[in-house]
């Protein structure tokens, strides 16, 4: 019986089982974002110690950044001196660092895939629980807690408990307007955010190949949202073809080397997963959530559960979740009045989020009384619109683009949606409060926000063309 | 914070909400500071359901009602979803919370507990529930979480399970070592590891 391809990649970098305990497994990148990493460098300090393996830590600021006049001094002097303090520590330690108009700088998340920084076969972690997304290059990447990120800084290695392994197949092939993240909030829905808890998950099947690289960093990006530690996808021609010349992948004969190692990364035919579940890809239409935790999705032509189909237990959290958003068991949501759109994130802030939005905005107007704010992921996905005419498209239509960073995803910087009003948002979560204070979310592709957008409604992408 | 973990009997404060995640616990905007300060964060634990918008007290929230205190949080299943945030545990572990009571916890925050300190201890759904009722009956309930015997016991019923913990970690707990000493100690068989993969 063949190993899976997560414990090819795990057991591979298992330095010890420690006894009657977890195991030490080596960590190959070691991202930090200025949020999850301070108390870990006072902790290294307090310690009187050196990053064991400085040349494979790799730091940035995201989560306070402003989307606009980054070239002025931060105005929140809170953040502000996070984000200082970020470049303080990469220096005093001796790490990279890419500040914030570093045309290398951008989230985190997509700066490691689109950079080259991210690998096959590599175990990847940061202080973040998005950093399932590196899955999408073939490596196992998980989020941390800030004592793990210190403990990958003094040893790089983390002590853990080797997760159990479950595989999701999307058979056949997507339907028209439906997308990667159509697929993880389908996939949420059906499994609630803790159905993949103390896994970590191999997506495959035909629809999941079919995905382009972006799309598959969006998949793994969500695999969190279902409770997983992390997801991935075996990598083929296609992962090899989009890491070929990126600024830190191998070259010459590194590189031959290398793609001859990824090419073994792949699970056996008989390789026997802990939990398998299959989907039809044909059973999924663009999603939309309604409450206030990502697993309350549903199709876009579907209504919010009736009451008595929830669990007693559940029935208090249910109604509390509904009471935040002002929506009723049983509604639609299409027609609902629009307040806010937000297109970015390191779930749907890329190249092919920005077309996909541009697809559908072009040759229309923005509606009157929708806030818009488009925020690419990085610099690079920055410049790649401009090269595409994209932002030409977008502006016609009366949008603008913004300066990378995470933005309203969490709302960490001035990009609050006010409270109360209703965002279609393609961020990952839709917590109480996350977007802001009061904010109510729906979680969205990039085609059903720029359908909101230029309708000023909830509005199914697919009537529109 | 490092401190020697052993048996904790105390009352509880009830949360018997499911799929608490943590941005709950302590939204994002608190996350801004570059110290460890529990204090800051625990008097920010659950500040939105806790304070209305003007900054009043919600007098509705359960760490507002008097009635209700302890050093164990006891909270529906799925507790500690969503974001990676070791701020969740410092802000249990800076209101005043050693242990955490649930049917079901997220990966990444229960790690981040252990880390810091604070015992997440996973019970059974019957067992929740009728804790839940315990406690609402009568707010004066007391729980006995013992470490070293692995049980947690509702003293108002006597009903007592026996809850899991790896060896090496409970170890950690109760003598108040955390796992950077550990890889510390172990560096020699990290670079014969780096060494070997060469």
């Amino acid at each position: 019986m063949a190993n899976t391809l997560f414990d090819k990649i795990w057991d591979r970098h298992v330095v010890q089982h420690v006894e009657d305990g977890p195991e030490q497994l080596y960590i190959d990148r070691l991202y930090c974002h200025e949020v999850t990493s301070p108390q870990a460098f006072e902790g290294m300090r307090r310690r009187g110690i050196k990053c064991f393996r400085p040349e494979n830590i790799f730091c940035m600021p995201d989560h306070n950044t402003p989307t606009h006049d980054q070239d002025k001094p931060i105005e929140d002097e809170v953040s502000k001196t996070q984000v200082d303090t970020l470049a303080k520590n990469a220096e005093e330690f001796g790490l990279n660092h890419f500040g914030m108009l570093n045309p290398k700088n951008g989230i985190i998340h997509v700066v490691g895939p689109e950079r080259g920084l991210s690998l096959p076969g590599m175990t990847i972690v940061c202080g973040d629980s998005h950093t399932s997304t590196h899955g999408a290059m073939g490596a196992v990447a998980f989020g941390i807690g800030t004592s793990e990120v210190e403990m990958v800084m003094a040893s790089q290695c983390i002590l853990q408990q080797k997760p159990k392994s479950m595989r999701i197949n999307i058979e056949g092939k997507l339907g028209k307007g439906v997308t990667a993240k159509d697929v993880a909030l389908y996939l949420m829905s059906k499994l609630t955010t803790s159905g993949a808890t103390g896994y970590f998950v191999e997506y495959a099947g035909e629809a999941v190949r079919d995905l382009s690289m972006e799309g598959r960093l969006t998949l793994c990006n969500l695999s969190i949202e279902m409770g997983a530690r992390g997801g991935f996808i075996a990598p083929y021609e296609k992962t090899f073809e989009y890491i070929k010349g990126r600024e830190y992948a191998p070259k010459g004969e590194a590189w031959d080397k290398a793609v001859e190692y990824w090419k073994t990364l792949r699970s056996g035919d008989d390789s026997v997963f802990d939990k398998e579940l299959t989907f039809k890809a044909e059973d999924i239409e663009p999603m939309v959530t309604y409450g206030t935790n990502p697993g309350m999705g549903m199709g876009i032509s579907e209504s919010i559960p009736a009451l008595d189909s929830i669990d007693e237990a559940g029935k208090a959290s249910y109604l509390k979740s509904l009471g935040y958003m002002g929506f009723e068991p049983g509604q639609k949501l299409t027609g609902t009045p629009v307040d806010y759109v937000f297109l970015g994130a390191c779930t749907n802030g890329r190249i092919e989020d920005f077309r996909a939005f541009a697809s559908v905005v072009k040759g229309r107007r923005k509606a009157p009384g929708v806030t818009a704010w488009l925020v690419p992921g990085s610099w690079m996905v920055s410049e790649q619109i401009k090269a595409e005419g994209i932002d030409k498209v977008l502006e016609e239509a009366g949008f603008e683009i913004r300066q990378p960073g995470c933005s309203a995803c969490l709302a960490m910087n001035d990009d609050k949606i006010p409270a109360g009003k209703l965002a279609v948002s393609t961020s990952n979560r839709n917590f109480e409060g996350r977007q802001g204070p009061g904010a109510r979310t729906v979680l969205a592709s990039p085609l059903v926000a720029a359908a909101a957008a230029v309708t000023g409604v909830i509005t199914d992408p697919r009537e529109l063309n | 914070m490092k401190q020697k973990f052993d048996i904790i009997t105390s009352t509880c404060v009830p949360l018997p909400l499911e799929n608490v995640d943590t941005d709950q616990i302590i939204p994002a905007r608190f996350l801004k500071a570059t110290t460890r300060e529990e204090s800051f964060f625990g008097e920010n634990l659950f500040r939105d359901w806790r304070y209305n918008a003007d900054g009043s007290l919600n007098k509705d929230f359960v760490l507002n009602n008097p009635k209700y205190s302890g050093e164990i949080l006891v909270a529906g299943k799925n507790f500690g979803s969503g974001s990676s945030r070791e701020h969740a545990a410092w802000a249990i572990a800076g209101y005043g919370f050693r242990v955490v009571i649930s049917s079901f916890f997220a990966d990444i925050h229960k790690n981040n507990e252990l880390n810091n300190f604070v015992l997440p201890v996973v019970v059974t759904e019957d067992f929740l529930a009728s804790l839940f009722d315990s406690i609402e009956n009568d707010p004066a309930t007391v729980v006995e979480v013992d470490l070293p015997n692995q049980t947690v016991t509702n003293k108002a019923t006597g009903e007592s399970e026996r809850f899991e913990i790896n060896g090496y970690k409970k170890y950690c707990l109760m003598n108040a070592l955390d796992d950077i000493d550990f890889l510390l100690e172990n560096k020699a068989k990290t670079e014969a590891w780096e060494d070997a993969r060469r």
